[in-house]
């Protein structure tokens, strides 16, 4: 008896876990059309989805001059926000970047790395000019002003807020997400912080293949 | 313990000639080791720098990491990171972080870590600098803590006392 009750209930924990999964599912479906219904032609969802990611933007470099969408069209990058106080999850990620670019051998030039940082209450262009240098190779740091960072913030889907701490001063929750954009400026993928070394190498030799 | 605290006090010139031995004794103290201290280099004007490092308690109570001080910076602050939803948050822990009995804290990327805040100066590649760690039953314990590169997520090399 208790046997089939235990059997029972397994198939409901079954059920419910197989409804979930199809909740999860359609509510994905529901979010890329809404994506997909922004406005586009139809056509292909995943390009669409692709063309409608990022867009235009104009930031500061260090050297005070503006760098736009346009100024990076022409080679793939790899796109990642935070702010110089960040103490880990930045470094780690921006020094996997240059990590992942010395494996790629003459091929980890076909792209290039950008820092965004999202607190420019703090981080002047020169700063953040700085900082990357700590990483011994070649980035773009960049910053702007609040309007400037809300429009590439939508435009990548990045999540920033300043979060005041005791004592009078702030830190910054952010997406700590890599992005991958195409020569053309089309979203190609993410590196997560916790996926292996061998999947993020994988997804950079694609967007520069 | 007062005696190493004093040092910490007087010019960083005569610290590095003090060297790590008289520093590297206050390593231990009432059951607790610390290893691995280590710090990410910063670059010019940056105005915050992270400090790790493993606390071990070999005694039978329980202890607690309530603050600390060091001449690198205006304040030193003890903070946890959570990556949530791929949004990653710091925050300032208040009250201590405990250091179990026959346990280990590890102060590390991802986790519990202690904030320079308020450098004083840029903390370059290679350097060692103090920080007076205040616990709750172990009192005061200084450590040297190593300047690692900025790519670095840990530490082989390290501010242990035991070399």
């Amino acid at each position: 008896m208790q046997g089939t009750e235990q059997k029972a209930g397994r198939k409901g924990l079954a059920r419910l876990r197989a409804g979930l999964w199809v909740a999860a599912g359609v509510s994905v479906l529901i979010a890329l059309a809404v994506i997909y219904d922004r406005g586009h032609p139809p056509g292909d969802p995943a390009s669409q989805y692709a063309s409608a990611f990022g867009g235009p933007f104009v930031l500061t470099a260090p050297d005070g001059s503006s760098v736009t969408d346009k100024t990076l069209a022409g080679k793939p990058y790899a796109i990642f926000f935070g702010f110089t106080r960040c103490p880990d999850v930045c470094p780690t990620s921006l020094a996997r970047m240059a990590r992942l670019r010395k494996q790629l051998g003459p091929d980890g030039a076909k792209f290039n790395i950008v820092f965004v940082s999202v607190d420019p209450g703090h981080d002047k262009p020169a700063d953040i000019g700085n900082y990357v240098a700590l990483f011994g190779t070649p980035m773009i740091g960049l910053t702007g002003t609040e309007a400037q960072l809300a429009q590439i913030k939508k435009g990548y889907g990045v999540y920033s807020a300043k979060v005041p701490q005791p004592g009078g001063d702030y830190t910054i929750d952010h997406t700590a997400a890599i992005y991958l954009m195409t020569a053309r400026g089309e979203f190609s993928g993410t590196i997560d912080a916790h996926e292996p070394d061998a999947t993020a190498l994988a997804k950079l030799k694609r967007l520069i293949g | 313990m007062m005696f190493l605290q004093s040092r910490i006090l007087v010019p960083m010139a005569a610290l590095a000639a003090l060297g790590t031995s008289a520093l590297a004794q206050a390593n231990q103290s009432e059951g607790l080791a610390v290893h691995h201290a280590w710090s990410r280099e910063t670059a010019a004007g940056q105005s915050v720098g992270g400090g790790f490092m493993t606390i071990s308690n070999r005694g039978a109570a329980a202890d607690r990491l309530l603050s600390g001080t060091s001449p690198v910076a205006a304040e030193v602050q003890l903070h946890t990171m959570t990556m949530d939803g791929g949004i990653m948050r710091m925050r300032r822990v208040e009250g201590g972080i405990a250091v179990p009995a026959r346990g280990t804290l590890e102060l590390k990327p991802g986790s519990y870590h202690i904030m320079f805040m308020g450098l004083t100066r840029q903390l370059r590649q290679g350097e060692r600098f103090p920080v007076t760690l205040r616990f709750q039953r172990a009192g005061s314990v200084t450590v040297q803590v190593s300047v690692l590169p900025v790519t670095s997520s840990g530490s082989m090399d390290s501010g242990h006392a035991g070399h």
